[in-house]
């Protein structure tokens, strides 16, 4: 064949990925369009939305809109059904984790071993060397370490680096971020330029599968199907020397640092410090309790650099939405557990959610934690 | 069908002779195609197409047996238009059997027979199947629906018949049925158009609501042109080409099944001429069929759902392959247009495509 290979384009329907088809095909190259079906949103009936609900992945609007897109673009179209891995490698380890009281990441999972992962192996299989998202982050090679680096995106509000710190060097190699040098609007712009239909169409939520960002109901939902009783996971609210202060409806309902739904009447405002699984007991304690000036970092991948041997200072992000806070990565006996001491306590250090770590906008790696 | 557009633009149903005209010339389509399946014009009903002849013939025969028996048995591996009207009636609490086939996809009659109670109205077993194109043994079927009639009960038996015509040779009196579904574009006629036959005596009521077209069996202005051409294409099927059809993919089989990890689904023989339905062990069929689709190959894994992803085939569940297993099989259905050459190449093709997804695959293996 002497055509030159395709890029395969993950596209969701959305604005983000359906611009990065149309601009890779305006620059000339071969473009194949493909959309994963994830999740059947009609599986857990009581979790139906309300009619004119859109935007979330997977619906049928979403992929009629990305066969669309490609058609009015002019390219091959295929959707892929990855559902069961979906379910195993995503929304099982994530209820698993609420369980064991972490608050997961289930974007960053899906990342790791499904669009990272099982799109490329599809995009083997159309003969692309080169997978494309509309993912916002940077990625550059660097001739001195021989390494893939990845940056923040441009757009800081929209930048993702933080859900995409597990990927490895092989896979960066073959991904490209078209998107990761401008900003949203500039997006919105480049969709009307290119007369693509999906230009005025909402930004899709944070969790996909979950409707209305309710992951609670999502759990209960999943066990009722799996015939578990919702129930069982009841229990008790405690303080920290364990004095019991009212019952809970399932400790995934918590997270770390939340004050809303305890239900408490006391003098001052309770947060959660921590889910307990064993007991399923959720202990509440007041703001100050909630500082952590460490964690660990299990997991660790280094993205940007090669394991650094010596403590590094780095900024470290511990939720998608928090500020980097300054700190020192102290590297432990396990190569692949760091700890994190800040320069300052942070508040609600969230078992299940990721450490970040940065060096200005490049991303130097991440870990779980724990 | 293209003069027929153009020249026969009456309403059958008019009095008028533009009106009268056409229906000369629907009557004259419906002849022809009810002669080529051993029946009579009477008993055989336009339709818009195999889903729609389904519908008729399993909700329509049992509106016309309104409130009396309450059960019926069907298979596991029927086309949806037929599961999705039996479990349209579960809902309207009605006992449905369905019977699982074995592991080439065939239903044992003596499983129907079992199957049988004195409350069963309806039988309802595919000629052949559309995804691993196993012929049913629907004579010996209807010879203990018979049976039973003979014994007093009200019972019919409907099957299938959209992937069977122009395939395998067809007499309805001969085959025994009351009810039997078929599709026009099956035989290369334009989409749009099918028919069902309904065995004199056999009642039926039509499930659409409106004016008493085709004998009060099916509301609506009859597709004209689609008549017309439905009776070319039966004109038009010879009696050679299924012969001719299971050489060339039996030479497409035998090469294929030569590589490693490669099985066959569905049986050697008893098997439409046309299909092929192959398990690529440690493949994903999606990214085989694309991969053959972008080298302008056209090949289906098991049947598409509404968002064009696909589903693992039913029927090879049914048939007892793992998810994995359904998920890696490819279904190759072969017509009148092939030549031995593009079989060849599309060998070639194959095989040059599973080789690469392998090779993929165990890259990926070793990165984790």
């Amino acid at each position: 064949m002497s055509e030159a290979a395709p890029i395969a384009v993950a596209m969701s329907g959305g604005v983000d990925s359906s611009v990065v088809a149309g601009l890779l095909h305006r620059q000339g190259n071969r473009v194949v369009g493909l959309t994963m079906q994830l999740w059947n949103q009609r599986r857990l009936p009581e979790l139906a939305p309300e009619e004119g609900v859109t935007g979330r992945c997977c619906s049928l609007d979403d992929v009629y809109d990305a066969r669309f897109v490609a058609s009015v673009i002019g390219i091959p179209y295929y959707v892929v059904n990855f559902e069961e891995r979906f379910e195993q490698q995503v929304v099982k380890p994530f209820v698993e984790d609420y369980l064991a009281g972490r608050t997961p990441i289930p974007c960053t999972l899906c990342n790791n071993f499904i669009k990272f992962d099982q799109f490329l192996e599809m995009a083997d299989g159309v003969g692309a060397d080169k997978i494309a998202t509309g993912h916002y982050a940077r990625l550059g090679f660097d001739d001195k370490t021989g390494r893939y680096q990845m940056r923040t995106s441009v757009d800081a509000g929209k930048d993702q680096t933080y859900f995409l710190f597990g990927l490895t060097q092989e896979q960066l190699a073959r991904t490209l971020f078209p998107l990761g040098g401008m900003v949203k609007t500039q997006v919105r712009d480049l969709a009307k330029e290119l007369r693509l239909p999906v230009a005025e169409k909402h930004d899709s939520q944070e969790i996909c599968f979950v409707p209305n960002g309710d992951y609670a109901a999502f759990i209960d939902a999943y066990f009722k199907e799996q015939g578990l009783d919702p129930a069982a996971t009841q229990g008790e609210i405690v303080d920290s020397e364990g004095k019991h202060l009212g019952r809970h409806s399932g400790a995934h309902h918590f997270t770390v640092g939340q004050r809303r739904g305890l239900r408490i009447a006391a003098g001052e405002p309770l947060y959660v410090i921590a889910t307990e699984p064993s007991s399923q007991r959720v202990i509440v304690g007041r703001n100050e309790q909630l500082m952590r000036s460490s964690l660990f970092a299990r997991e660790v991948n280094w993205l940007s650099i090669a394991p650094p041997a010596e403590p590094r200072r780095a900024r470290v992000k511990i939720r998608n939405k928090h500020v980097a806070a300054e700190a020192t990565l102290q590297p432990t006996s396990n190569p692949i557990r760091v700890e994190v001491r800040f320069d300052q306590p942070q508040r609600a250090v969230t078992p299940g959610q990721a450490a970040v770590f940065y060096d200005g906008d490049l991303v130097l790696g991440g870990g779980w934690i724990e | 069908m293209i003069a027929a557009l153009r020249e026969v633009y009456g309403n059958p149903s008019s009095t008028h002779s533009q009106g009268q005209a056409a229906r000369q010339r629907l009557e004259a389509a419906r002849r022809t195609i009810a002669e080529a399946l051993g029946a009579s014009s009477a008993e055989f009903v336009f339709t818009s197409g195999g889903t729609e002849s389904n519908n008729l013939a399993i909700l329509g025969i049992l509106r016309a047996l309104a409130g009396k028996p309450r059960h019926a048995i069907t298979t596991a591996i029927e086309h949806p238009s037929v599961l999705e009207c039996f479990r349209q009636l579960e809902r309207e609490a009605f006992e449905v059997s369905y019977l699982p086939p074995d592991r080439h996809g065939m239903i044992d009659p003596g499983a129907v027979a079992n199957a049988l109670q004195p409350q069963t109205a309806l039988v309802s077993v595919m000629h052949a199947n559309n995804e691993v194109g196993t012929v049913q043994r629907v004579a010996a079927i209807a010879a203990l629906v018979r049976e039973c009639r003979a014994a007093g009960q009200e019972i019919y038996l409907h099957s299938d018949g959209v992937q069977a015509l122009g395939k395998v040779g067809l007499d309805l009196d001969v085959l025994g049925v009351d009810l039997y579904s078929v599709s026009a574009h099956k035989i290369y006629a334009p989409k749009g158009v099918g028919g069902l036959y309904v065995r004199k005596g056999t009642p039926l009521h039509g499930i659409q609501l409106g004016g008493r077209h085709e004998r009060e069996r099916r509301a609506g202005t009859e597709n004209v042109p689609g008549a017309i051409a439905f009776a070319r294409a039966v004109e038009l099927c010879s009696a050679d080409e299924p012969i001719r059809c299971s050489t060339l993919r039996d030479r497409f089989e035998e090469r294929i099944l030569a590589i490693e990890g490669v099985e066959r689904n569905g049986p050697l023989a008893g098997r439409l001429p046309n299909t092929s339905n192959l398990l690529f062990h440690g493949i994903s069929g999606e990214a085989l069929l694309i991969a053959l689709d972008m080298q302008g190959m056209a090949v289906s894994t098991g049947s598409a759902c509404s968002s064009g992803s696909i589903e693992p085939s039913h029927v090879l569940l049914a048939m007892g392959r793992t998810v994995d297993e359904a998920r890696s099989s490819i279904r190759f259905s072969f017509g009148r247009y092939n030549s031995a050459e593009e079989i060849d190449r599309l060998a070639e093709v194959v095989i040059a495509c599973a080789g690469r997804l392998r090779k993929a695959k165990a890259r990926e293996v070793q990165l984790v």
